[in-house]
């Protein structure tokens, strides 16, 4: 349950940027979080709730965006999304492809009001 | 209303301090290793083998990482290399932070490896970088073969995977081809030794793996003795 942690980073990094927008008011924030990132979405959730409550960024809806693992063929360069760790590339059928995304555990956006 | 795009990584003070600390261990050619397991995967023992098996004159030392007690750095400690508990007092997993305030008043110079213990959790401790050279995944064969697709983060980031326990072989159901195929098919090419703590059986394999690694990472810290000869 790490997930309360990085609830707090996302918090501290809002109240961050707040500061460096001169203290607009921050209504959403977008994060990206990939498969492989070890994040459970849903905990996210609770615990971001849980720390925004009763404090001066409430209401602030945080919009997850899950992503999943992403491979580039390294013959013929097509880009797939990995289902079922089917790691072949579904074009030209080489087992040879890497990893090209899907451990993201990003800050996306902020939607601010407008001064 | 209008929308930012940011672009940053939520863990980035975690990361700016673990590139401090990497940046640190490169400078004093310290090779560091930071091992993560499920509870009771045998993540002490281990270290205790490895200990075992290391000259008294190698410089080596060891963090461990737990919720409460300092019972693994009292295990560690027999063996004469230096070692320091961190008790997270709850916190599920070991970030840069605590590894820097630990290695405060440690003299790294005095350091060729550094070893450290995560707290016992398969899914936390994935996601916070520690400055270290590699992570390294152990898993025993008491748990299930299928826990590299469970949890594919940690199989994914660590470079080695140690399959543990391995003498309970016979009383389990554990299915060893099928624990391989699980871990490469999550990382393709993810290295795995096969050990038992209890027997001793592979732990030169993995012994050999630690020597290899850190001459990888810096050559052997013995070579210029050995040139001299």
């Amino acid at each position: 349950m790490h997930e309360l942690s990085i609830a707090n980073s996302i918090l501290e990094a809002v109240r961050k940027e707040r500061e460096r927008l001169n203290g607009v008011r921050v209504t959403k924030v977008g994060v990206r979080i990939g498969e492989l990132a070890g994040v459970d979405p849903e905990a996210l959730s609770f615990g971001f709730g849980v720390l925004v409550k009763d404090t001066d960024l409430e209401p602030l809806p945080l919009e997850i965006e899950f992503t999943s693992r992403r491979h580039e063929c390294s013959k013929c360069k097509h880009v797939f999304t990995v289902v079922d760790y089917q790691l072949d590339c579904p074009a030209c059928g080489t087992k040879e492809t890497r990893c090209i995304g899907g451990d993201e555990l990003e800050l996306a956006y902020l939607e601010v009001e407008e001064p | 209303m209008s929308r930012l795009p940011l672009e940053k990584k939520v863990l980035s003070e975690n990361d700016r301090i673990a590139a401090r600390l990497r940046e640190r261990f490169l400078a004093r050619q310290v090779f560091c290793l930071n091992f993560i397991s499920s509870p009771g995967a045998g993540k002490t023992s281990l270290l205790e083998r490895t200990l075992e098996r290391l000259r008294p004159s190698e410089r080596v030392a060891l963090l461990t990482g737990d919720i409460q007690t300092d019972n693994d750095a009292k295990r560690l400690a027999c063996f004469g290399f230096p070692v320091k508990q961190i008790t997270t007092g709850g916190t599920c997993h070991l970030d840069a932070q605590m590894i820097e305030r630990a290695l405060a008043d440690w003299p790294l110079e005095s350091l060729d490896t550094l070893l450290i213990e995560n707290v016992g959790n398969l899914v936390c401790p994935s996601s916070y970088d520690l400055g270290e050279a590699a992570k390294v995944v152990v898993l025993s064969v008491a748990e299930g073969e299928d826990k590299p697709l469970k949890y594919p983060a940690i199989f994914f980031k660590a470079e080695l995977l140690l399959l543990n326990k391995t003498d309970l072989l016979p009383y389990v159901s554990f299915d060893l081809a099928k624990a391989r195929a699980y871990a490469l098919q999550v990382h393709p090419g993810m290295e795995i030794i096969e050990l038992s703590c209890k027997t001793g059986a592979g732990l030169d394999d993995w012994m050999r793996w630690l020597a290899r690694r850190r001459e990888l990472a810096f050559g052997s810290p013995d070579l210029p003795e050995k040139c001299c000869e």
